[in-house]
């Protein structure tokens, strides 16, 4: 699953405006929109499904996903289509787990395509055969995301617990011979940092056009799995110093988008460009979330598209209306001047690291709690300097997603 | 940024495509994960971008619908802008 999705304001790139210096005479760009009538939900993700063949320690699907309801059907899933396509949402993002798990992909994709929306497939590429990127591609699917875990096929296999480093590749040439895009994922983290500039390589040599390096976002498996996957400011500094070369190197013909972990910044990310203003998820029980994490966020009250139209979903629900706006906020974030720029940062990481999701996002130094952040750092700095950083690491020590498992979200409360 | 040949003959780029939002009133360049709004100008050019018609054909076009002359250097910086984004294409 994208990183960049997980991100939010990486991902979706309404900032990039026609320089007005372009325009025609009489014709200007377009202003920023208000922030207090939300703008309609012009990102919407679906996760079809929580099933997934692959047991990736960073994955953000929630670690009770095992414990929900059961997945919409098809018959929802159109609904939700039209529904979300009527209030304006235009970029579709078909997500999971793995979306391929579902049978009923390809009728998904052709009513959205007939409805109008960018499709984006977001797979780790299991179970995309030939037969099956064909149909997709007949019923209108726009482009295939494919994620890596890494360069090599040992690391790979290991980080998501199977074996399937040849398959993605035979699938990388299948997206090559259907003329899609070629957008490869690689989510970034200690055991997998050194390997930026093969990973690189690897991307060129498969003629990729995008590639998105991901540093992990700490939710989900993620979270449970932090102090072994957080690298080290020294490995974040050569990644950076190979990415460089290697855009300087390559030039035009690859866009290489580099998702900055955030925990090693002092201004938090925008994220989801504030909650309800542009993204909304619907997961595969149903649920609507502001993102994809928000499940997470106590009295949160969410409301499930089985019982509730997509309209009123955004506009009317007090689970998408709770964020929006300011009056949430606490201090710092409430007389801070960046407020409209950084919406306070993550709420979902506000409530990890604090325990309150209206505290500001602990990334931000100007929060109390920024400490935690630069804790975490030091620690994983030391951690590493002790040598326990290498790809061997054992097994037991990272937690595998496993649908096996249920694991209530845990939250480090905050000393202060 | 590459000069810009009358001749040319640019296309919208391969993963991208453009149209028309009522819910934005605008039109809009769709692209993996991505999307860009675009002012009218750049809707009226990038409609025109089909791989057929010349900078110099879309040139009149767009001077003859909105009835304004010497939008030759304005079509050819922003022809040379898409292309470096990737939003046009040159082929053949």
């Amino acid at each position: 699953m994208s990183e960049r999705l997980a991100e939010g304001s990486a991902s979706f790139h309404t900032d990039e405006q026609v320089p007005a210096a372009t325009a025609a005479p009489g014709l200007r760009a377009e202003e920023p929109e208000s922030r207090v009538r939300p703008g309609p939900p012009l990102w919407l993700l679906l996760e079809l499904t929580y099933r997934c063949p692959l047991h990736c320690v960073f994955c953000y699907n929630p670690t009770d996903f095992a414990t929900t309801g059961p997945e919409l059907g098809t018959d929802d899933w159109i609904r939700v289509l039209r529904e979300a396509r009527a209030l304006g949402a235009v970029q579709l993002g078909l997500s999971g787990g793995e979306p391929l798990a579902r049978d009923d992909l390809e009728t998904i994709v052709a009513e959205a395509h007939t409805l109008g929306f960018y499709i984006n497939l977001i797979t780790s590429g299991i179970g995309l055969t030939e037969a099956r990127i064909a149909a997709l591609k007949q019923a209108g699917l726009d482009h295939i995301q494919l994620s890596f875990q890494d360069s090599s096929r040992e690391l790979n296999d290991f980080l998501s617990s199977t074996r399937t480093f040849e398959l993605k590749s035979k699938v990388a040439a299948l997206i090559r011979k259907y003329d899609y895009p070629m957008v490869l994922n690689v989510v970034l983290h200690r055991l997998n940092i050194d390997h930026v500039g093969e990973i690189l390589e690897l991307a060129e040599q498969m003629g990729a056009q995008y590639v998105e390096l991901a540093n992990t976002q700490y939710y989900g498996w993620a979270w449970l799995n932090r102090d072994r996957l957080l690298p080290s400011r020294e490995q974040l500094r050569r990644a950076e110093e190979t990415l460089e070369r290697f855009r300087a190197k390559v030039g035009q013909k690859m866009k290489i988008f580099f998702v900055v972990p955030d925990y090693f910044e002092t201004r938090p990310k925008a994220c989801m460009n504030g909650l309800g203003s542009v993204f909304l998820t619907v997961t595969p029980d149903g649920t609507a979330l502001p993102c994809h994490a928000a499940r997470m966020l106590p009295g949160l009250i969410l409301p499930n598209v089985r019982a509730t139209s997509v309209k009123a979903v955004w506009y009317d629900s007090p689970g998408f209306n709770h964020f929006r706006g300011d009056a949430w906020m606490k201090e710092p974030c409430r007389s801070c001047p960046e407020k409209t720029k950084d919406f306070g940062g993550c709420r979902c990481q506000a409530y990890l690291l604090t325990g309150d999701a209206a505290n500001a996002d602990p990334v931000c130094d100007l929060s109390p709690h920024h400490h935690l952040v630069t804790e975490a750092v030091a620690t994983a700095a030391r951690t590493i300097a002790a040598g326990a950083s290498k790809p061997r690491v054992e097994e037991q020590v990272l937690v595998f997603r496993d649908h096996r498992l249920s694991i209530p979200v845990t939250v480090a409360p905050a000393k202060s | 940024m590459s000069a810009v040949s009358a001749e040319t003959k640019p296309v919208v780029g391969r993963g991208f495509r453009l149209q028309w939002e009522p819910a934005q009133e605008a039109h809009v360049l769709l692209y993996p994960e991505g999307m860009v709004k675009l002012n009218s100008s750049a809707a009226a050019i990038l409609s025109r971008c089909d791989g057929i018609r010349t900078v110099a054909d879309i040139v009149t076009d767009i001077e003859s619908a909105y009835g304004v002359t010497g939008l030759s250097p304005d079509v050819a910086a922003f022809v040379a802008l898409a292309q470096e984004k990737g939003w046009l294409e040159i082929r053949g």
